[in-house]
């Protein structure tokens, strides 16, 4: 039955979003609104292909339409700025995941979706492709260019302009 | 950047810190970088970054999904608080409309499948002596009938978990061909009606929607080629109990 299918998908759809969002309860709005929308599009998955790939689709598509609109209308209040984090090991870490959460909300939405897909989902290039629709170059340009980015705002830099990959 | 990269691309460089490369790429790579140290810097900080991640997120892997996420998972079966729009838009139409002539060739089926089942469910119901044409007693042959008439398997699923027992069922003229009804009642003497049509032809499957027509309550869906409508005169929440263990009863 999909929705045994789908529930197996549940944690990491929270992971993922919880990284992209940053937040512990836009994060779980995010995920609600995609199992809202898989399911009255169900019938757009084809059975026997990548349903993890699908649904993650879906979530890219809901975060970005909800991501465009808070452009332009920012009026949400978040319940609380600190980050959700897993509870560090110890000080040193703690600092070094508070950098990372401020630096994954500089990144620019296109770079943070590839790193996160890539580095936490573990997803291949060739699935980052298909759920984002676009080709894989650019899955690795923008990796590329995002992984160094991040590394320059971990660093304590600005990120510098970047040169061209290729 | 790339110009560090005079054998590799940094295609290559990103697939060594996900790990993968094949073996003997891998091993090229590896060497590489003991004479270029810029690279390996970058290899070292972007793996740190990947441990980075997954020391910050992973912890959310096992934390208890939250209600309203499982509630969302759940939401076909709550889907009907939309399918409540659909169903005002049907309401107030005479059910005795349907049967008349061709008029309701072209509406879709989210207006004629409700319909029907309901009406089905009003004539057959209040019968006293001959409320199935077969009964639950010969239960494989009315299976064996209805699944010979309707061109695919059809087997009444049990409701005993939710107080309805089989009486038995009837073959019934559908838009386009032949219909099934099988019928439960409950300790109570409480009828609900299960209405299968098939032959669809766009192979879909929808939510659980909720219609109403007039006394009787109406959950349908479509579940591949075959449409489904549990009708009973009885409150919404009770019949999407029973609507539940139907679908789970079919597609166990």
């Amino acid at each position: 039955m999909p929705n045994d299918l789908i529930a197996e998908h549940i944690p990491r759809l929270r992971r993922y979003a919880r990284a992209l969002t940053g937040e512990r309860s836009r994060a779980d709005d995010l995920v609600q609104d995609t199992l809202e929308r898989a399911w009255t599009r169900l019938h757009l998955w084809q059975r026997g292909s990548n349903l993890r790939a699908w649904l993650f689709t879906v979530m890219h598509n809901v975060f970005v339409n909800q991501h465009h609109q808070n452009k332009t209308q920012r009026m949400e209040v978040l319940d609380d700025a600190a980050p959700e984090l897993a509870v560090p090991d110890d000080a040193q870490q703690s600092l070094q995941l508070r950098d990372l959460h401020k630096a994954l909300e500089q990144l620019s939405l296109e770079y943070r979706e590839v790193l996160l897909l890539v580095g936490l989902e573990q997803m291949s290039y060739a699935e980052v492709a298909e759920i984002l629709k676009i080709p894989l170059g650019t899955v690795m340009s923008r990796l590329a260019r995002g992984r160094e980015q991040l590394r320059a705002l971990l660093s304590g830099q600005a990120p510098a302009p970047l040169r061209r990959v290729k | 950047m790339n110009t560090e990269l005079p054998i590799f691309t940094e295609a290559d460089l990103h697939a060594y810190v996900d790990e993968r490369l094949d073996p003997a790429r891998r091993a090229q790579i590896e060497a590489w970088l003991e004479t270029h140290p810029d690279a390996a810097e970058r290899v070292r900080a972007y793996r740190e970054q990947n441990a980075l991640l997954h020391s910050a997120f992973d912890g959310v892997l096992d934390e208890p999904i939250p209600e309203r996420v499982q509630r969302a998972r759940t939401l076909r079966w709550g889907w009907m608080n939309y399918g409540g729009l659909a169903a005002s838009l049907v309401l107030g139409v005479a059910l005795g409309w349907l049967v008349r002539g061709e008029s309701h060739r072209e509406l879709p089926l989210s207006i004629v499948l409700p319909k029907q089942a309901a009406l089905a469910h009003v004539v057959y119901t209040p019968e006293v002596l001959h409320p199935v044409e077969v009964g639950a007693d010969q239960e494989e042959h009315l299976v064996k009938w209805l699944s010979k008439r309707l061109g695919v398997n059809v087997k009444p699923p049990q409701l005993q978990s939710s107080g309805f027992t089989l009486e038995g069922g009837r073959l019934l003229p559908g838009e386009d061909g032949p219909a099934a009804q099988f019928m439960y009642r409950d300790s109570a003497g409480l009828r609900l009606t299960l209405y299968l049509r098939t032959g669809l032809h766009d192979n879909r499957e929808t939510a659980f929607r909720y219609a109403k027509e007039d006394a009787v309550s109406v959950f349908y869906w479509v579940d591949g080629s075959t449409a489904y409508a549990l009708s009973g005169e009885l409150d919404r929440e009770r019949l999407l109990n029973v609507a539940q263990a139907v679908y789970k009863g079919i597609n166990p």
